[in-house]
């Protein structure tokens, strides 16, 4: 067995994971608070003011990150769910399960971005554009997802059915997204679009990508965080939970009983 | 093709193997005059389904305006989510039924190949409340006033996109077997996902209406219920086997 595998292999196992995602969080968590601090200043007093859209643009320092991580966390559920659904792993079901509420609420911050931008450049909040609508409908899809997951009371049963579930949603993102596309362009004329913006500054490009990287670790530390919480929710039997929940409980009797010593 | 995620079957012995098991076309066959023959024992609930797309395309005029120009420009929209509502109304007895019942599990367990059965039960499933539909689609085109060519554009659009709905509806009836949120729940993951077959369905009707022709949108819907044909019973079949774990 390779290295890599016998890597995979080993944090496969929620009891093995648990402790590394405890180290991984925080050291997520201070890389976006950084890289967030330094790409918000960047966005707010390096980047120049747009020429044609005044200081509204500087709302897709948000916006832009947002969007790309709502879809991007949806293939990657549709990955872990395809490899919970492949190998009957735990851990990677966890993952996808973990993954959702960040997602989604990703994708509503691009809308509501998306409509506050829209206003002043646009003049509308809402339009139908090709892209609002297939961010829309993904946020629709996160929500099945989630729900079809909190209605399912065997939490194996619901990783499973929400597995595949996720899968045929992946399957139709692309087919949603070039329909919405095609649908829009019969319907009404173009509206403003991104691809024909004119080619942004390089400091406003830095400064997205800086808060692109930010929402990413964010996204990281989060998705770790929550899926400790549901590794203990689910495997609060197991033999290794409960020695977990000993030896921390005798460290604090230890505080406590030295504690009352001291009193 | 047939999986085996469920360990107990893959351990059961070879010698209680049963003379040779029914083949793909048979199966589906049983299933599928099976459930006709259901259906046609409830017809007062299958008939509720066509009140119901009839009913709410009544409503449109009602609620918008009575001008026909207006409604012409409207119809096919109307008459496709018409449609798209009333089949979600038909999913819950797709399979609730039989799992309450326990016959589905005795159709996991059988010999025969759970695509094929799961294939005949939504084909009888078409039969029953999609087909309806679409053979009601004069009807409400009427109504609306579209002319001879957009009706039947619109007919051959439903025709070609209720299979996809009903193999959509399928893996999300499946995946809610058991599970709390009923109906809403269901509407929830199937509405979605049906975005693409709305948009290709009632666009066939515009872009024929704007002289573009509808070959384009029509092929579109064909190519989507050649998928659902080849992708659903798999997935379906899964979907039902996760039921019952």
């Amino acid at each position: 067995m390779t290295t890599f595998a016998r890597f995979w292999y080993r944090y496969a196992s929620p009891a093995s994971f648990y402790p590394l995602a405890g180290r991984l969080t925080p050291l997520f968590a201070v890389i976006a608070v950084l890289l967030a601090a330094a790409g918000l200043y960047v966005a707010f007093f390096v980047a120049p003011t747009d020429w044609q859209q005044g200081e509204a643009y500087r709302i897709i320092y948000i916006h832009v990150p947002a969007a790309w991580m709502a879809m991007f966390i949806y293939l990657v559920i549709a990955f872990w769910s395809a490899i919970s659904l492949a190998f009957n792993t735990r851990l990677s079901a966890m993952m996808a399960q973990a993954l959702a509420p960040t997602g989604a609420m990703w994708a509503f911050v691009a809308l509501w971005t998306g409509a506050f931008w829209g206003r002043p450049t646009w003049g509308a909040y809402w339009v139908w554009d090709a892209r609002l609508t297939s961010t829309l409908i993904l946020l629709f899809l996160y929500l099945g997802y989630i729900a079809l997951r909190a209605s399912i009371d065997d939490p194996r049963r619901a990783d499973r059915a929400a597995a595949l579930l996720a899968l045929v949603g992946a399957i139709n993102v692309p087919i949603i997204y070039f329909s919405v596309r095609w649908w829009n362009t019969l319907h009404q004329g173009a509206t403003i679009s991104m691809t024909a913006a004119p080619k942004m500054a390089q400091t406003m490009l830095t400064g997205m990508l800086l808060l692109t990287f930010a929402a990413w670790a964010y996204t990281i530390a989060v998705a770790l965080y929550r899926v400790r919480s549901i590794i203990v929710e689910r495997e609060a039997a197991s033999g290794w939970m409960s020695r977990l929940a000993a030896d921390s409980r005798g460290q604090s009797d230890d505080a406590s009983a030295s504690g009352a010593m001291a009193r | 093709m047939r999986r085996d995620p469920d360990p107990a079957l893959a351990r059961r012995p070879e010698a209680v193997s049963a003379p040779t098991p029914p083949g793909v076309l048979s199966a589906l066959r049983w299933a599928c005059a099976r459930d006709l023959r259901l259906a046609m024992r409830s017809r007062s609930e299958l008939a509720l389904i066509v009140v119901f797309f009839l009913l709410v395309t009544s409503l449109f005029p009602l609620a918008v305006s009575p001008d026909p120009d207006l409604l012409r420009t409207i119809a096919a929209g109307i008459v496709w989510v018409a449609a798209l509502l009333a089949s979600l109304l038909g999913l819950a007895r797709l399979f609730a039924a039989d799992h309450g019942d326990g016959t589905l599990e005795q159709m996991v367990l059988a010999p025969a190949p759970l695509p094929a059965l799961v294939a005949g039960k939504v084909l009888a499933h078409w039969a029953a409340t999609g087909l309806p539909l679409v053979l009601l689609a004069p009807l409400a085109g009427l109504q609306f006033g579209l002319g001879a060519e957009a009706i039947g554009v619109l007919v051959v659009s439903l025709a070609l996109g209720t299979p996809i709905l009903s193999w959509l509806g399928a893996v999300a009836a499946a995946l809610t077997l058991g599970a709390r949120g009923g109906s809403s729940l269901l509407a929830l993951l199937v509405l979605p996902l049906a975005v693409p077959v709305l948009i290709f369905g009632a666009g066939s009707v515009e872009s024929q209406a704007a002289g573009l022709g509808s070959e384009a949108h029509l092929s579109l819907l064909a190519a989507g219920a050649i998928a659902a044909w080849v992708l659903g019973p798999a997935a379906t079949a899964l979907a039902v086997r996760i039921a019952h774990e």
